[in-house]
């Protein structure tokens, strides 16, 4: 029997989902075989998710060795590239302790509830033309939701760990988090504003010149909110290793670590594939129907090695330099740029309210403008009054030159 | 611009003229003192304009079976020159000299460790704790009757 | 409505990442700031001024190197300077010049250490951490090839040194001299001028310099704060009368000052090794001393020197027989944490670690 898709169905019309939709529909009724194809491509992401996890792990750990001028894992596998593999079955065999005080369900739950808003949001971002799980026409909105499941994760984690510590580490976390949501919503807001839809396909087919260069301002935002949101150095306070040991996850041993970890790692990957279908024309480049999900995977690549090359360079914020830096630097940036998005967008559209390329490179030249000298602006009023050196006897350098 | 080193003779006319009865005897480098003297000889040569002591090197202590002795190395950094100070305590049990810590915070680590290893406490002090043994050791380590 | 907080009393250590040893602190905090501090150590308490007691002069170099033990020559200098001064034997010019250049040798690699670790604390996750040590690498292999051992080395004697160095040292020593200078610029560029480095430790944790000189606190930590009193200058010790050196100082005693001094220290003790090999003769490195010691009953010697952490003394005195009858260590570390009360209370949890990372004790020397 044919099943046939309807035509207000959510999930994508593609090839494989097709396939295995009307497979599956000759030996089941239609409505299983639809769940069933569902559930068959939502494997695939997941899978995709945590092995992407594990190869970033990797990746990560020999990039960081190579900018200490040192080598990186090198023993399992050829350059290593088994570690992740050798690394999963030692937390598999480990012991996985709970602390005698904590709150047990609440304790357990909290690798899941990390580990889940990594993978939802796999579930819209589009790999190649028509080519995602599901087609939500508010796409951008579905994906800041899901972003804030991670605040109420990490605060479960350290209160359930009944060490203080890890209370430590929650609360840092938690207050960074919430910090840094408001810019980054600001800042996904000029996109919306330009592509004209939350759809992420329509953000990507919108993309005729790459939205980092038409909302530079916005970029910058949002992958400073999205590094802090990440956990990432210089943002990483609440699991701050040299101060506070492990943060948050300090009592989690065994699988539930290896799933947090897992957390981590995947959500640099996803939100690196949401920069780039929002900012780098997602899946598009030459020979992009066919190659489509190649470009798309290349450009993650890039993005996840800088943010590798930034851990490996910075110290790490105070949390209230961290605090300051989100309410007086990135909010104000990103304010201005919707302001000035919402003008552009206004005196540029035709009748229809759609952009073509010229308008957009207009966009780009004026907003590169607002970028510097909003950056410039901003940057000098927040600096801390640092105290300005003393004379200095007999050394060939003083202070105060080094500013 | 060397360091000198005072002799004893010179700092015993001062400080004995400084701080009545406090001078015991003094040698080429050493100036021996009185125990219950001791904070105010110290309070002396740290408040002199001319000797001007405002650095305090180490306090040792000594255990020499029938007494013990306790060293001060003292420095002047404007003046540029040193003195070693000593007072003796006789016996062995309840041995206690004044502490100079309101005069050099350095003396805090150092005479509670004195007070820790030697059992020489120091009155005035305001946190006379054992500092590297815990609470409740019973002794004196390093004395010489310890092991 | 107010809302109800309560004050938070944590241990630090002294199982802790950045501890810089078994070291516990237990501090009092409200949210983040901090309220008390109580320092509290002696984990690492070995008696070794006891055991000083039950060895005879020449073994008690061994126990010397275990006091700071990221710096054991110079541990070893400040002992043999206070044995020679205890039995009135003058170190031939050879040994002298041989003691000078590896004290600053070990110097660099402490300061390095010292560096590498601070910026560890700040958070940098390695990368400066490595490049400093790389160079300590090169120089505790060259301390392998002329001793032997590349942490503890007692390498020195009361009356000189140990051993000559052997012929292929003095080339490994200037490739090593010609590599620093490119190696040790990439460091400085990575780090010093680095924004983030500037606003963590500016202004943060400051040590003014009448309270420093009342807690003695001597060394790095107190040329930061404004004396440039150095005893290599104040007390000239082995071939140090000889040798053009500067003082770095810096006025405002925070964390950035004490790290800074320690960087522009680091080019003065190598600007010194190069003195060193050129004024260097050959001769013998010993004087001629009996290898059991009987010193004179009732001497006694205070010998100085200015370690990599401040001043290092050693107060021997001596009844006679083949061992001290008193062996007394002023270790520096000590001395500059009696200031950890005031550079703490009033800052945050993060600059705490900072700060315990700049003022660069070493849990060796405080405990011994």
């Amino acid at each position: 029997m044919n099943c046939v898709l309807g035509p207000d169905n959510i999930l994508h019309d593609t090839l494989l989902f097709r396939v295995i939709y009307e497979g599956v529909g000759n030996v089941l009724p239609c409505g299983l075989s639809y769940v069933v194809a569902g559930l068959a491509i939502m494997m695939l992401l997941v899978n995709g998710v945590l092995l992407g996890a594990g190869l970033f792990s990797w990746v990560e750990r020999r990039l960081i060795g190579r900018f200490h001028n040192r080598i990186g894992p090198n023993r399992w596998g050829p350059f290593g590239s088994l570690q992740p593999l050798a690394d999963l079955v030692k937390l598999l065999f480990k012991e996985d302790l709970t602390p005698r005080g904590a709150d047990r369900i609440v304790f357990a739950i909290v690798p899941v509830a990390m580990l889940a808003p990594v993978v939802l949001m796999m579930a819209v971002v589009p790999f190649a033309k028509d080519t995602a799980l599901a087609n939500l026409n508010v796409g951008v909105l579905y994906i800041l939701a899901v972003t804030s499941i991670t605040s109420i994760a990490i605060f479960m984690a350290g209160w359930s760990s009944d060490n203080r510590y890890a209370m430590w580490g929650a609360s840092r976390g938690v207050a960074i988090l919430i910090s840094y949501e408001v810019p980054v919503v600001m800042s996904l807001l000029g996109v919306v504003l330009v592509a004209g839809s939350m759809s992420l396909d329509d953000v990507v087919s919108a993309q005729t010149v790459p939205f980092l260069l038409v909302q530079p301002l916005a970029f910058f935002v949002f992958f400073a909110g999205t590094s802090a949101e990440l956990n990432r150095t210089p943002f990483d306070l609440a699991e701050a290793e040299s101060e506070i040991i492990a943060g948050y996850h300090i009592e989690y041993s065994g699988v539930k670590f290896a799933l947090i970890q897992a957390a981590e790692f995947g959500a640099v990957l996803t939100s690196s594939a949401v920069m780039v279908t929002l900012f780098l024309s997602g899946w598009s480049g030459p020979v992009s129907n066919y190659l489509g999900w190649a470009w798309f995977l290349m450009k993650i690549g890039v993005l996840a090695f800088i943010f590798s090359w930034i851990r490996a360079t910075f110290p790490r914020l105070r949390i209230d330099q961290l605090l300051a830096f989100a309410w007086k630097f990135l909010l104000p940036l990103s304010i201005i740029n919707l302001f000035a998005t919402a003008l552009e967008v206004y005196f540029l559209r035709d009748g229809s309210g759609a952009l073509d390329t010229t308008d957009l490179w207009i966009m780009a030249g004026i907003n590169f403008g607002v970028a510097f000298g909003c950056l410039l602006i901003f940057g000098t009023l927040i600096k801390e009054k640092v105290r300005p050196a003393g004379p200095v006897t007999g050394a060939t350098l003083s202070p105060g030159e080094a500013d | 611009m060397a360091v000198q080193q005072l002799t004893g003779e010179e700092l015993s006319e001062r400080v004995g003229a400084a701080v009545p009865d406090s001078v015991v005897a003094s040698d080429d480098g050493i100036l021996f003192v009185e125990p219950a003297k001791i904070a105010d000889v110290a309070g002396f040569m740290k408040s002199d304009s001319r000797l001007d002591f405002n650095f305090l090197n180490s306090i040792s202590a000594v255990d020499y079976i029938n007494h013990f002795e306790v060293v001060y190395h003292l420095t002047s950094m404007n003046k540029h020159h040193t003195a070693i100070v000593k007072t003796r305590l006789d016996g062995r049990d309840e041995l206690t000299l004044p502490s100079v810590y309101h005069l050099w915070r350095g003396a805090d680590f150092q005479e509670r460790e004195i007070w820790d290893l030697m059992g020489i406490s120091f009155s005035g002090h305001p946190n006379l704790k054992r500092i590297m043994l815990w609470e409740g050791f019973d002794g004196h380590p390093l004395r010489k009757d310890y092991l | 409505m107010p809302i109800q907080t309560e004050p938070m009393t944590v241990n630090i250590g002294p199982q802790h990442p950045s501890t810089h040893g078994v070291f516990r602190l237990r501090v009092t905090f409200d949210g983040e700031d901090i309220l008390e501090v109580e320092p509290i150590f002696g984990y690492l308490h070995r008696g070794t001024e006891k055991l000083a007691e039950e060895r005879n002069y020449t073994q008690i170099v061994t126990l010397t190197d275990r006091l700071d033990y990221v710096s054991s020559m110079i541990n070893n200098q400040a002992y043999c300077l206070a044995v020679e001064e205890l039995i009135g034997v003058e170190v031939p010019q050879r040994a002298k010049y041989l003691r000078t250049l590896t004290a600053e040798l070990q110097r660099v690699a402490s300061h390095l250490m010292g560096i590498g670790f601070f910026l560890q604390d700040l958070g940098t996750l390695g990368t400066p951490l490595m490049y400093a040590f790389r160079l300590r690498e090169r120089i505790l292999d060259l301390f392998e090839m002329l001793c032997g051992a590349r942490i503890t080395v007692s390498y020195m004697r009361p009356g000189g040194v140990f051993f000559d160095a052997p012929d292929d040292f003095w080339p490994a020593l200037e490739q090593f001299l010609k590599d620093f200078d490119t190696e040790y610029k990439e460091l400085e560029q990575l780090i010093l001028e680095n924004e983030i480095v500037m606003v963590r430790t500016r202004g943060v944790s400051l040590l003014p310099l009448e309270l420093a000189i009342n807690n003695s606190v001597s060394g790095p930590s107190l040329r930061a704060s404004g004396s440039d009193w150095d005893w290599r200058k104040m007390a000239p010790y082995d071939a140090y009368d000889r040798m053009e050196f500067d003082i770095p100082t810096a006025t405002g005693g925070d964390n950035y000052d004490r790290f800074w001094v320690r960087i522009q220290e680091i080019h003065q003790s190598i600007r010194m090794v190069r003195q060193c090999i050129q004024q260097i003769e050959p001769g013998p490195i010993r004087a001629d001393v009996p290898l059991v010691l009987r010193p004179e009953p009732g001497a006694e010697a205070y010998g100085r020197v200015e370690a990599s952490k401040g001043e290092l003394a050693f107060y021997l005195v001596s009844d006679g027989g083949i061992s001290p009858y008193r062996c007394k260590v002023r270790s520096p570390s000590l001395m500059n944490l009696t200031t950890i009360e005031h550079l703490l209370v009033g800052w945050k949890l993060a600059d705490m670690i900072v700060t315990l990372g700049s003022l660069d004790i070493n849990l060796g020397e405080v405990d011994r």
